[in-house]
């Protein structure tokens, strides 16, 4: 460090211009860089992360200032059978579709991780339904369930005779809860699968070799090479998948807003529905911020899974 | 003795077992099969929006005599009523000056963080680092409603600079982290001897440690612009009016109106959203893929 303070100092003396001088004064050039960055997350994060806590326990109305009302929003909450209802189908939603884009993601990974021609164009296409909007394909899975031009239903019923009627797939709960997740999966395997493969790249050919001349099967060296390997990795995209998965929204807003019968909302859903679309801004921001035990959790998960490993930087050498 | 015949006929079992997985036809079953359903689901809601897009209503909605995986008479009349009939080109345009603005925003913040973090280097940078990646974490869906009443006491409701300001807080965190990794590629030596010649810190960034991440920046700029195209929940809570909506609020809000949908618009309307975004993709696609894998990776 020494070596390189001197010199600057020789260009201070060089430079009469105070500005020159400022900004290469190196506490000042750090808070001047750090400014934009800092000061926009914490006008629009972190503030509004704190004024949604407090929100929760007041009884704010869209154009009127609420009072402190304690925990009473939560306390309505608790006796609401809607919030129950979105609580279990933000955990069983997670849960399934967590589940299936891992299953079907790491499965889509080792498939891609071989050697075959148009390899690149095809981990290109396997990426669009991450890279399009969710709500425009949200739409198309919309028109996919629809009760009755579902392409599906007509596939079944009248080319391959396996039913008689049309699948309602939206307006009935357990059919729509699982539609959601079906769109959810479908929508969530891209991103599993790229970032997976990145971590398959990274596990040396040698192991395998040294697996094969002992003897492993294919199903050894996948459980005890590429598993033990992966998992720092998948610890992190699952900690993502996770949050993004309990907090989702628009899929489901997009498909069902909710329905049939309230079956389908998750906890951002309620709270959009509550908060912005019914005004009661206190109540929608307690159902937002009771997500949050769910997300440290998760977060916690991550950290325990990521322990083992040092791969967030900054940490390596300091 | 026992024991090395035992390893021995393991190892003659084992062996057709990886001849065998060459083998032609196990190829085909094991790899092209499950690629080809994979690949055939993932592009088929692409297909069936594309195709809806195109047929004219009397042939969208009889299956029983069009096969409906086909047209056979295409039609423009639903993207002409899209662009004609309906405010969508001002949409394109509100999310296209959305998507760039905040991009912009971003990138500038995120760089200059990313900078100070890994090159200036002062007690509590790896601090400073780990909290913008925390920021990450903290999803839409906890912040909209606080965020929507500090919208409001700043008076930008219903405006697009809202979400052009709101929008860095979830593309800053991603953008700084993705950079902090390129700046660490560059050899600190470059910098030192650039000190050594008399450059200022502003100098070196400007000359020296931006040109050689280019690719990073190239990186974050499309991360960012795909994340805010494709962002929902706060343009959805934040603009009212018809003309200032984004193409995915504007397409699920103004479009589909009253108990008959109208399928052939509401897909058209998907396909031309999803068009630039695709296009842009396409562009990219390699700097795509590195920055996802990138920044599991690091």
């Amino acid at each position: 460090m020494s070596v390189t303070t001197l010199p600057s100092r020789g260009v201070a003396l060089r430079q009469p211009n105070w500005i020159a001088r400022l900004f290469d004064y190196k506490p000042f050039l750090i808070v001047m860089c750090l400014a934009p960055a800092i000061g926009l997350l914490t006008v629009f994060l972190t503030y509004p992360l704190g004024l949604g806590v407090w929100l929760a326990f007041t009884d704010t109305t869209i154009g009127q200032r609420g009072i402190f009302i304690g925990l009473e929003n939560f306390q309505y909450l608790w006796t609401d059978p809607l919030w129950w209802g979105a609580v279990f189908y933000s955990v069983f939603y997670t849960a399934i579709a967590t589940f299936g884009k891992f299953a079907l993601g790491f499965w889509l990974a080792l498939l891609l991780n071989n050697h075959f021609p148009l390899k690149s164009l095809l981990r290109a296409i396997v990426l669009l339904p991450w890279i399009v909007p969710t709500v425009l394909s949200a739409l198309a899975f919309w028109w996919i369930y629809d009760p009755q031009f579902s392409i599906i239903s007509y596939l079944l019923v009248d080319v391959l005779h396996i039913r008689s009627t049309n699948i309602d797939f939206l307006g009935t709960p357990w059919p729509a809860r699982f539609s959601l997740i079906a769109a959810n999966i479908w929508r969530g395997i891209p991103f599993v699968a790229i970032s997976l493969l990145a971590g398959l790249q990274t596990i040396s050919p040698s192991l395998y070799e040294a697996a094969m001349l002992d003897g492993a099967t294919a199903w050894q060296r996948f459980r005890y090479i590429t598993l033990p390997m992966m998992m720092p990795i998948l610890a992190i995209v699952m900690t993502f998948s996770i949050i993004f998965t309990f907090t989702d929204f628009q899929l489901v807003y997009a498909i069902t807003r909710g329905g049939p019968v309230n079956s389908t909302h998750l906890l951002a859903t309620l709270a959009f529905q509550r908060g912005i679309a019914g005004g009661e801004l206190g109540e929608g921001a307690a159902i937002a911020v009771s997500m949050i035990p769910f997300l440290v959790f998760a977060t916690l998960f991550s950290y325990f899974g990521l322990a083992r490993r040092k791969w967030q930087q900054g940490e390596a050498n300091d | 003795m026992t024991d090395v015949a035992a390893q021995s006929t393991n190892a003659a079992s084992a062996t057709p077992d990886t001849m065998a997985w060459d083998s032609r036809a196990r190829r085909v079953m094991m790899i092209y099969l499950p690629l080809a359903c994979f690949v055939l689901i993932l592009l088929f809601p692409f297909y069936w929006m594309a195709i809806t897009s195109f047929k004219p209503n009397a042939e969208l909605l009889n299956y029983k005599q069009h096969n409906p995986f086909w047209i056979s008479s295409p039609t423009l009349a639903h993207i002409k009523h899209l662009l004609f009939d309906t405010a969508y080109p001002t949409w394109l345009k509100t999310t296209m000056f959305v998507a760039i603005g905040s991009t912009f925003l971003s990138l500038f913040a995120s760089t200059l963080a990313a900078y100070a973090i890994e090159r200036l280097r002062f007690r509590g940078s790896p601090y400073v680092g780990l909290g913008i990646y925390l920021a990450y974490l903290v999803p839409p869906s906890i912040l909209f409603i606080p965020l929507a009443t500090v919208i409001v006491q700043f008076g930008l409701f219903d405006s697009p600079m809202a979400l052009i300001l709101v929008y860095p807080t979830f593309l800053v965190p991603f953008c700084t982290w993705l950079l902090i990794g390129y700046f660490k590629s560059i050899p600190y030596e470059l910098e030192e001897c650039a000190l050594v010649d008399g450059a200022t810190r502003l100098q070196i960034l400007r000359r020296i440690t931006l040109p050689l991440a280019v690719p990073g920046l190239i990186s974050a700029g499309i991360f960012s612009f795909t994340l805010s195209w494709n962002e929902f929940i706060y343009a959805l809570a934040f603009i009212q009016s018809g003309a200032n909506k984004t193409v995915p609020v504007a397409i699920l809000t103004e479009l589909v109106t009253g108990d008959v949908y109208q399928w052939g618009a509401l897909m058209a309307g998907s396909l031309l959203g999803s068009l630039p975004v695709a296009l842009f993709y396409s562009l990219f696609v390699d700097y795509y893929v590195s920055s996802l894998t990138g920044a599991v990776k690091e």
